[in-house]
């Protein structure tokens, strides 16, 4: 995955000043409850959700199943429809790819779709690096890039934003990508969105080159689908002349059939509307309309890696909505920051440290990110058992074990920094199959407890900082059991 | 039919006042509980925090010590979680590593008949009113486990409805998670203060003076918050609400 986050500190210490900062705590608050509420009645509407959800993820399920039999088909309709196909390994492959397309072009600005895949990869900076200038065109990704910022939500990247931030960012930093903002710009939604329109249209017009990804490809006609609520995507995929779309190979589905369930689901999920206001669809290229030249990049990135995985590979199902962010208590008050990597939330716990695996401190801590509250497997439109997999990705941090690098099976070694916890779980599993033992504990902390502190010093401070300690009580339950009903024991 | 107590090692432990209280209850209904003396922890907290190959010898542990019973009844919906969801899940995992049907096999048994107490009470026994008495006013916190994994749904809002002199407030963001998270709340203690007090907060906002719920584990987390923050409210376990009678109130 992208450079861009290298270094990161684990996630306890980045979130630590997220939930110090009382401006961008409320933000998140306001923002993820408005959304969450709101999708929760889009959700209620439909009388077969349920029934959505399992369709959605056994069509996925289906798919990467058999991901080497769609793959290859769908490059066969690219390519009939006057497309062509590249395949990338890795972020740096896929970079070197579309730098070149540009360059082919002879162009050195290009305008860019909303696009997760395109972060990931760090394709911004790789152009940037090439003398190639990447202009975001979705209103909170441009946002986000006038800030020298990063994302923090995957649909709404500048969630962490309130409007007098943006106003502030529009009126210092527009002049210096093109067209100023206009003066005495106000923060009134409808001002800003008109200042971005103006800077925007000019971009539009004079882009030689756009650069997507999509939300789904559909194999059986090579056609790919962007869903989005601006407009401003469609304007990039179809002003171009050149149009090059970066897109997970996980993206694929069958059949047009299939696209009907997360047409319905995908929007509802995300934006809690009944349908999105803009679903573009391309199939290769036309001769009198829309670029002259289409390019599908595909990416694996680590994907193939985490669909050798068991129980890790349902993360590949996330159709990217975003509803588990928005219903993670944790991500409400970490922010998408503390994730380090253009997937935050709930599904960025579960992917990161898959696609990127777990050498990291940020990556090893991710799976630990989570107070496994179910939130978001409850929400999923596909079903992700989020918790599951975070349980999963602990073992792997803490017992290492078998797990897919570039293809090949390693065997991962436990990582540093658990080796007290170890010993303590090992000691605790031999006091609890041995109740003797167990109980000899219990008596001793009762006998003590007129000296237990109620704030603990050390590691325990992580707990009593906020929190008073329960005092232990005289007896445990066992041993008033054993005198008042001593006599019916069960032996056992 | 032999009921069993599975009391959880953190009752046993710290709080046992919440055990004597399941004992009363059920004695009361009528059932002849019993507390098999060899119990001791499911192996939640190994498997959750990835431990779950130390997890497996609790997990037999208890299918040896719980086996034999009709029903297994526990005060606590993570650890009743535990056994119901992801004891079944164990077994596949040993399957799946090439480590045969043995361990499914053995955990099979304790599997369906583990219930969490407000299910005992609601579908086993069949009674919504225990002929409790407490007059206090009380909002109830839907601990995750209880909410999301075993679906207890509105049975403990049904017995707490019945018990006579309780006012029941309800709680403002109930659905959302405490904080505590069993490890979480060490490893991001932050993040889990924060939630800790926001629930804090919304439990004072209805004034009432009792936080219930029905596991102890998160009234841990809780309460040491609200002792910290010095609220006037206190935590108490569902069971012990629901034992609480005119002659024997809760002190
Ligand atoms: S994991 Fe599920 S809920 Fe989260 S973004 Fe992906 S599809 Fe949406």
């Amino acid at each position: 995955m992208s450079g861009t986050f290298v270094g990161m500190p684990a996630f306890p210490k980045a979130a630590h000043e997220a939930v110090g900062n009382t401006t961008l705590r409320a933000n998140l608050r306001h923002a993820t409850h408005t959304i969450r509420d709101k999708r929760a009645k889009a959700v209620a509407e439909l009388d077969d959700w349920a029934l959505l959800r399992e369709a959605g993820k056994q069509i996925k399920d289906h798919t990467l199943r058999h991901l080497d039999t769609y793959l290859v088909q769908l490059e066969e309709t690219v390519t009939a429809a006057g497309g062509t196909v590249h395949w990338a390994a890795d972020a740096d492959e896929a970079n070197r790819i579309v730098t070149h397309l540009v360059k082919e072009t002879g162009e050195c600005e290009v305008v860019k779709v909303k696009s997760m895949a395109t972060q990931e990869i760090g394709l911004n900076e790789a152009l940037e690096e090439a003398g190639i200038a990447a202009y975001e065109t979705d209103l909170a990704e441009l946002i986000v890039q006038l800030g020298h910022d990063r994302p923090s939500h995957i649909l709404v990247p500048a969630i962490h934003r309130n409007r007098g931030e943006i106003r502030d960012i529009f009126t210092k930093e527009m002049g210096e990508w093109g067209r100023p903002a206009p003066e005495g710009l106000t923060d009134t939604p409808a001002e800003l969105a008109e200042a971005a329109r103006l800077h925007l249209r000019e971009k539009f017009l004079r882009a030689k080159v756009g650069i997507s990804g999509a939300n789904f490809m559909v194999a059986e006609t090579g056609t790919l689908v962007v869903v989005e609520s601006e407009g401003n995507g469609r304007m990039c995929l179809t002003l171009p002349e050149t149009l090059i779309s970066v897109v997970g190979i996980e993206k694929i589905i069958p059949t047009w059939r299939d696209l009907e369930v997360f047409l319905q689901t995908l929007p509802r999920s995300s934006t809690a509307e009944r349908m999105n206001p803009y679903t573009s669809m391309w199939t290769g290229t036309t001769d009198t309309d829309g670029p002259r030249a289409f390019h599908l990049v595909l990416i694996d990135n680590g994907r193939t890696d985490t669909l050798a995985d068991e129980v890790g590979r349902q993360a590949l199902r996330c159709i990217r909505c975003s509803a588990c962010l928005n219903v993670c208590p944790v991500y409400e008050r970490a922010g998408g920051h503390a994730y380090g990597s253009v997937y935050p939330g709930p599904i960025g716990a579960i992917l990161s440290p898959q696609l990127r695996g777990t050498a990291s401190e940020i990556d090893a801590s991710l799976p630990y990110a989570s107070s496994l509250c179910g939130a978001c497997y409850e929400v999923c439109p596909v079903a992700i058992d989020i918790p599951e997999v975070l349980v999963h990705l602990r073992e792997r941090v803490v017992q290492g074990g078998p797990a897919t690098r570039q293809g090949n099976r390693v065997v991962l070694k436990p990582a540093k920094g658990h080796a007290a916890e170890r010993a303590a779980m090992r000691a605790a599993g031999w006091a609890f199959v041995h109740p003797g033992a167990l109980r000899a504990g219990q008596r001793m902390a009762s006998r003590t407890r007129r000296f237990h502190p109620r704030t603990l010093p050390g590691p325990g401070r992580a707990w009593s900082a906020t929190r008073d300690l329960p005092q232990v009580p005289a007896e445990p339950f066992r041993d008033w059991w054993q005198r008042t009903h001593g006599k019916k024991e069960s032996g056992k | 039919m032999r009921v069993a107590l599975f009391l959880t090692c953190v009752n046993d432990t710290l709080y046992p006042d919440t055990g004597r209280a399941v004992v009363n209850l059920l004695t009361r209904l009528g059932v002849d509980i019993d507390f098999p003396m060899g119990q001791t922890c499911c192996g939640q907290a190994h498997y959750n925090t990835g431990y779950r190959h130390e997890a497996e010898p609790l997990a037999r542990k208890f299918s040896d010590v719980f086996g034999e019973y009709d029903a297994i009844v526990t005060p606590s919906g993570s650890c009743g979680a535990m056994v119901r969801e992801l004891y079944p899940r164990m077994g596949e995992r040993a399957r799946a590593e090439g480590r045969g049907d043995g361990l499914a096999a053995a955990l099979a048994p304790v599997v369906p008949k583990t219930y969490e107490l407000t299910e005992f009470l609601v579908d086993v026994l069949g009674v919504t009113d225990v002929g409790a008495y407490y007059p206090h006013t009380v909002t109830y916190h839907p601990t995750c486990h209880g909410l999301r994994s075993l679906g207890l749904g509105d049975r403990p809002y049904q017995l707490l409805m019945a018990v006579k002199g309780l006012d029941l407030k309800e709680l403002p963001g109930a659905q959302e998670c405490c904080g505590f998270g069993g490890t979480f709340a060490v490893k991001n203690s932050d993040v889990s203060a924060a939630m800790g007090e926001d629930k804090v907060r919304n439990a004072g906002s209805t004034g009432a003076d009792v936080l219930c719920a029905a596991d102890n584990s998160c009234l841990m987390h809780l309460g040491g918050t609200m002792s910290r923050l010095h609220t006037a409210m206190r935590p108490v376990h569902i069971a012990e609400i629901l034992a609480s009678t005119e002659e024997e109130p809760l002190s």
